[in-house]
């Protein structure tokens, strides 16, 4: 009880803009961030499924790489560090490519194993029908290694979103960065903590509850030959 | 060149590794002809079937399409496998689309025949095998033995040349297993030439033309199905026969 009576509304509705700002910024950094993860790890996940020679050992590479180091750390990387090489990128593209450098490897992961559980025997059986590898890709194994995919896909999703906190590090006002600051100056940590938690739940509840609904669906969307 | 040859396999040889599968396998099938491969199980007979549309690649020898070589993973591969249909034991319908689409999808994009010519031949072909009524439905909503005669609908609109049957009932149940053969055995009468691999003994014995016994990556005996079954001319294929037949237990 003690702690709903004691909280600063009025404190709350004053800074409400800095969060719905903050959110924005948020959900831009991880729209566009799982948007490239997507093409990277499709890209990806192709390579290593067809054993592209070379190439499926330099994506394996940075796989290990990207899953191995803190987003923080590869953050740091592109804001601090390339400028010192001459290339200087705005902090949100920092993020955003930071943000897709770790999900590219988290969802070519994703995909190869969607990709990896179709059946030889579909395999064969577009082959006896005289289909070449483009059309055998996009109407035999795609659609079913993505269904099979969706959930590893969405997991992803949510983890990239909640890790966008992590751009606060290189001074970009998100979320996690306008709490920080509010907390600084204004020591109102009870209200300022409550809103950075209401805002990550109004922007992941939606998303993991059409996760949920698309992992129904396509489970009952014609597989259990 | 004999011009009724349609399918040809000549001095094919398939090794795995250190094994030898087929050792020097020559067969001519001819236009219109049932071929019933037999043989004990792991003989290569389906291996030499893989072989016939380019799933596997020769170690040596050929197959030959209307004398043209098929070439495993050579430029033409596709289009020689559009006049050589196939059905395997397992049913490998695509399970994400309906009956129809299963049927319709390579004619339409591999061939670039009409949607609705296309459409036309699934619809008398899936009425003459009684599943018309199911075009709307998913394969996972099938008996095996439906989701096979819907593989063969789905092989036959291709129009192929030949068609190879690799077991296609062995994974069936047994009441199911009737209606599948029925199926085949009224392809056998309308003249398509025809390979199949089948356990199915009494079976093979009505719709073949010619029996093709394999064992030990040959082919050991080559015969007319009553001279087969009644009058067997080697051992291994009377030893072979006698794991089909079952003998009324003597009591005394
Ligand atoms: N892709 C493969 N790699 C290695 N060995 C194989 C492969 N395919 C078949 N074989 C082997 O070849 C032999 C013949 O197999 P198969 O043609 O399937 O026989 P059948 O159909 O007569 O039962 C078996 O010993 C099998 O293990
Ligand atoms: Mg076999």
């Amino acid at each position: 009880m003690g702690f709903w009576n004691q909280l600063n509304t009025e404190f709350m509705a004053r800074y409400l803009p800095w969060y719905v700002d903050a959110a924005k910024l948020t959900v831009t950094i991880a729209f566009w961030g799982i948007l490239f993860s997507l093409a990277v790890g499709l890209v990806c996940s192709v390579i290593r499924y067809y054993r592209v020679p070379v190439l499926h050992r330099i994506v394996a590479v940075y796989i290990e790489l990207s899953r191995n180091t803190p987003l923080l750390v590869q953050l740091f990387f592109l804001y601090f560090g390339l400028p010192k090489l001459g290339i200087v990128l705005s902090a949100e593209s920092c993020a955003i490519i930071g943000l897709t450098f770790l999900g590219g490897s988290y969802m070519a992961e994703s995909l190869r194993s969607g990709l990896e559980s179709i059946e030889k025997s579909q395999i064969e059986s577009a082959q006896s029908l005289g289909m070449g590898q483009m059309l055998m890709m996009k109407e035999v194994i795609f659609p079913q290694a993505l269904a099979i995919s969706v959930p590893g896909v969405c997991a992803n999703m949510i983890f990239l979103i909640k890790e966008t906190s992590v751009v606060s590090g290189i001074a970009l006002a998100d979320l996690m960065y306008v709490t920080k600051d509010l907390i600084g100056l204004y020591y109102e940590t009870d209200e300022a903590l409550l809103m950075l938690v209401i805002a990550y739940l109004i922007i992941l509840l939606p998303v993991s509850i059409l996760a949920s609904i698309l992992e129904r669906r396509l489970r009952y969307a014609g597989f259990g030959n | 060149m004999d011009e009724t040859i349609q399918l040809q396999a000549a001095g094919l040889k398939k090794k795995f590794g250190a094994e030898t599968v087929l050792n020097g396998i020559d067969l001519d099938v001819h236009k219109g002809e049932v071929v019933v491969v037999l043989g004990p199980s792991g003989c290569g007979k389906s291996t030499l079937l893989r072989c016939m549309n380019g799933l596997e690649a020769p170690t040596e020898g050929s197959i030959r399409l209307d004398g043209e070589t098929i070439t495993s993973g050579g430029r033409n591969i596709t289009k020689q496998r559009q006049r050589i249909g196939m059905v395997f034991q397992s049913y490998d319908l695509f399970p994400h689309k309906n009956i129809l689409d299963n049927i319709t999808l390579a004619p339409v994009k591999v061939q670039k025949r009409s949607k609705a010519e296309v459409e036309q031949q699934a619809e008398k072909l899936l009425k003459r095998v009684g599943l018309w009524e199911k075009r709307k439905a998913y394969p996972r909503e099938l008996s095996g033995g439906q989701k096979q005669r819907v593989a063969i609908v789905r092989a036959l609109c291709m129009n192929p040349e030949v068609m190879l049957f690799d077991e296609v009932t062995a994974a069936l149940d047994p009441e199911m297993v009737r209606e599948v053969l029925d199926v085949m055995l009224e392809l056998a009468q309308q003249g398509l030439t025809m390979v199949i691999v089948t356990h199915e003994m009494q079976f093979a014995r009505a719709i073949a033309d010619r029996i093709i016994f394999l064992d030990g990556g040959v082919i050991v005996e080559e015969a007319e199905p009553e001279q087969f079954f009644t009058n067997p001319q080697t051992q291994r294929a009377k030893d072979f026969l006698q794991t089909f037949t079952y003998e009324k237990r003597k009591t005394s």
